[in-house]
């Protein structure tokens, strides 16, 4: 069969308010006003995520790629290429700096994401481990048990600087150090696949997708430390993930690359799952550890920190899903690939789950120092129905907001805590002019009240304190002393709780403060909160998308 | 259990280069076509499964055995599930997005068999594939970073 032409016409949100349904008409007009209708299909596609050059107008097999199409442009398109096979010199993408036009690969950051990660994820079938060894799985742990020793991995790991993708981003080679130098002679590796923030789904999809990934990881960090054996804390509200990482364990031992004498090393590692009852305490890692040990998740104060003395009293590595799921690569590619991608504090990708008023909503990985503006603007489609774009929460129930006048910073760990927002676990929640920033504060508050374990008081009673002070806002019967009650309360929260969970369950509010001060303002001379019940019914419709 | 004899990293090497070829993105394995449902939680929610039979039963009934279906996780566009992609010798992988067991149908009639696209079910990958050296399995062959150009990227 000869091959076909197509003409692609993008028929995302930002470049059909730019005129494309025209183009596309004209295009489809005067392709049969010169009898070439049956020789080239015109297809309107989905958003191709380069929306500040949109309208954008591809032609293949040619590859070509043109950018910032008029209506007025697309006889010449018409003309010249799909008739004479011309490609039109002067709509064809030039990469800045560049002399020629650039067509294929070589457009660098049309698609801005880059997916490490998420590497096999849509790629391979996740419940066979052929697929995942043919795409060269399990080669780092059989690189490592062959050729490496324990300290070539951190400084492999320490090289790459990876950091947990849990939210803190405390350095992972230096985690490992600590457990690697205890004495003891049984030592733990646990994952923590505990995802609870709303709106976050990237745990769920990384061992739904790759479960091997996850394993491979967990089984390099045994022989790293000098742990032979692995839980996966996962929350059976996960099912699918579950079912897969049980095949995998299974899949994974049958040949030998889990169990004893793995690569005939003679080092042996086994990897069980343990279920958490989805209480979001225990993604915080002491809890977590309760948990695992058969008792009431509640946190317990630190140092000793796990890396030291964690699961029953032994030298115990945690890590995220999303941080092990990496080190395969990593090992592979080597430290300095990893550590060239990425900000300078903050090397590598990140996963960001984009949800709330957003047009392109899904999972992306994108490299860590991007701006906000690309991932709404660019990957994201910016705002539907010509909205405006009002803020991003990242960190979900622990981070806060982040507004337009801060769209051009570089997103990292450090950039996001000092807009006094967080990483978290990488869920961005995206919320336009209608959404009022008292009700997704008081959404978050809520969450947080209900996920307090009860332990420490500041955060069980100053929880329920500002979530009842950020009630009386959205009735619009706050009081001027509030605002700065609300702060003094939050404050002590920071300073007094014993957990991650409570020291972070003010943020929202506080950020919501700091950013949108005039809406409480509002909220007391009105009698209402500004725009009424938006924002909480947006952050709850939008929260378990994915 | 009888004693089994470790693998090595030889024989891990041999699997994945018997299995690469299997997976091969340029040629299919003699298949003319290898069809890719994502099967992550939200993609079934959205009714992968459906999708699933649909592409099975009308694979069948057009009486295409050398097309092979199979399933992956979350291709990342949640937005636009269920999503299916479909590699051929033609061109670089094809994803279609908002796909009903009707537009299944069509994928195979329209697409696998007459090359035609679909209109509004067309959507981008997401990103390149980080081990595709030449870096061109985007969403028709246009785009794609490689992850090694990334770097430079931020110099840039």
């Amino acid at each position: 069969m000869a091959q076909s032409v197509f003409c692609l016409v993008c028929g995302g949100t930002a470049c059909e308010s730019s005129d494309s349904d025209t183009i596309y008409k004209n295009i489809k007009t005067q392709l049969a006003g010169r009898g070439f209708e049956e020789s080239v299909q015109v297809v309107k596609t989905g958003c191709f995520g380069f929306c500040e050059q949109g309208p954008i107008v591809k032609v293949l097999p040619d590859e070509s790629f043109y950018v910032q199409v008029t209506p007025e442009d697309t006889e010449e398109i018409v003309d010249e290429h799909l008739v004479k096979g011309r490609e039109v010199q002067r709509l064809a993408y030039k990469e800045p700096g560049a002399e020629t036009i650039s067509r294929g690969h070589q457009i660098s950051f049309y698609q801005k994401q880059v997916r490490v990660v998420l590497r096999n994820c849509g790629f391979i079938d996740p419940e066979s481990i052929d697929e995942y060894i043919g795409r060269g799985g399990y080669e780092a742990l059989g690189r490592v048990l062959s050729d490496m020793s324990a300290d070539e991995v951190l400084a492999e790991l320490e090289t790459a600087g990876l950091r947990g993708r849990g939210g803190a981003g405390f350095p992972t080679h230096k985690k490992w150090r600590f457990t690697k130098a205890a004495t003891d002679t049984q030592k733990y590796v646990v994952c923590n696949a505990d995802e609870g923030d709303p709106g976050a789904y990237m745990d769920r999809s990384i061992l739904e997708g790759d479960p091997h990934s996850v394993l491979e990881a967990m089984a390099i960090a045994g022989y790293t430390v000098g742990a032979d054996q692995g839980y996966i804390y996962i929350r059976a509200e996960y099912p699918l993930a579950i079912e897969r990482l049980q095949m995998a364990i299974r899949d994974a031992e049958a040949i030998g690359l889990l169990g004893d004498n793995i690569f005939d090393s003679g080092f042996s590692f086994r990897v069980e799952l343990r279920y958490g009852a989805g209480a979001f305490v225990c993604g915080e890692e002491t809890a977590l550890l309760k948990s695992i040990e058969g008792d009431r998740g509640t946190p317990v104060q630190r140092p000793p920190y796990p890396a030291v003395k964690g699961l029953w009293g032994k030298p115990t590595v945690i890590n995220n899903v999303e941080t092990l799921a990496g080190i395969p690569v990593i090992i592979t590619k080597g430290g300095e690939w990893y550590a060239r991608l990425g900000s300078e504090t903050s090397p590598g990708t990140k996963v960001f789950a984009l949800t709330g008023k957003i047009n392109n909503s899904g999972l992306i990985e994108v490299p860590m120092g991007m701006t906000l503006r690309d991932i709404v603007f660019n990957i994201g489609g910016g705002i539907p129905d010509g909205k405006a774009f009002k803020a991003v929460q990242t960190g979900g129930p622990s981070g806060g907001m982040i507004t337009e006048e801060y769209l051009d910073t570089p997103i990292d760990f450090e950039t996001l805590q000092g807009l006094g927002s967080m990483m978290g676990s990488g869920g961005m929640i995206v919320m336009d002019e209608d959404d009022s920033m008292i009700d997704v504060a008081k959404f978050y508050l809520s969450f947080n009240v209900d996920e307090s374990c009860g332990k420490c008081v500041p955060c069980r009673i100053g929880g329920r304190q500002i979530q009842k002070l950020l009630e009386r806002f959205s009735k619009g019967q706050g009081r001027p002393e509030d605002i700065e009650r609300i702060e003094t309360i939050g404050n002590w929260m920071k300073q007094g709780s014993l957990c991650g969970l409570g020291t972070t369950a003010p943020n929202p509010a506080l950020s919501s403060i700091t950013h949108f001060r005039h809406e409480y303002e509002a909220s007391m001379s009105t009698g209402a909160a500004e725009e009424g019940a938006g924002g909480e019914q947006a952050a709850k419709n939008e929260a378990p998308a994915g | 259990m009888a004693e089994r004899k470790p693998m090595t990293l030889e024989e891990l090497r041999k699997m994945r280069r018997e299995k690469e070829s299997q997976l091969g993105r340029r040629e299919a394995s003699g298949s003319t076509a290898v069809v890719t449902v994502g099967m992550g939680t939200s993609g079934i929610a959205s009714g992968a499964k459906e999708v699933m039979t649909a592409l099975a039963d009308e694979l069948d009934a057009q009486g295409l055995s050398d097309v092979q279906l199979r399933q992956a996780g979350g291709f990342g566009a949640q937005s636009a599930e269920p999503t299916v992609e479909v590699r051929t010798e033609r061109r670089a992988p094809v994803l279609f997005g908002y796909v009903t067991p009707e537009v299944a149908k069509r994928i195979v009639t329209e697409y696998i068999i007459n090359d035609r696209l679909i209109e509004n079910h067309v959507i981008d990958h997401p990103a390149a594939d980080m081990f595709d050296a030449d870096g061109g399995s985007g969403a028709h062959g246009t785009g794609p970073a490689r992850a090694d150009d990334a770097g430079d990227e931020k110099e840039a």
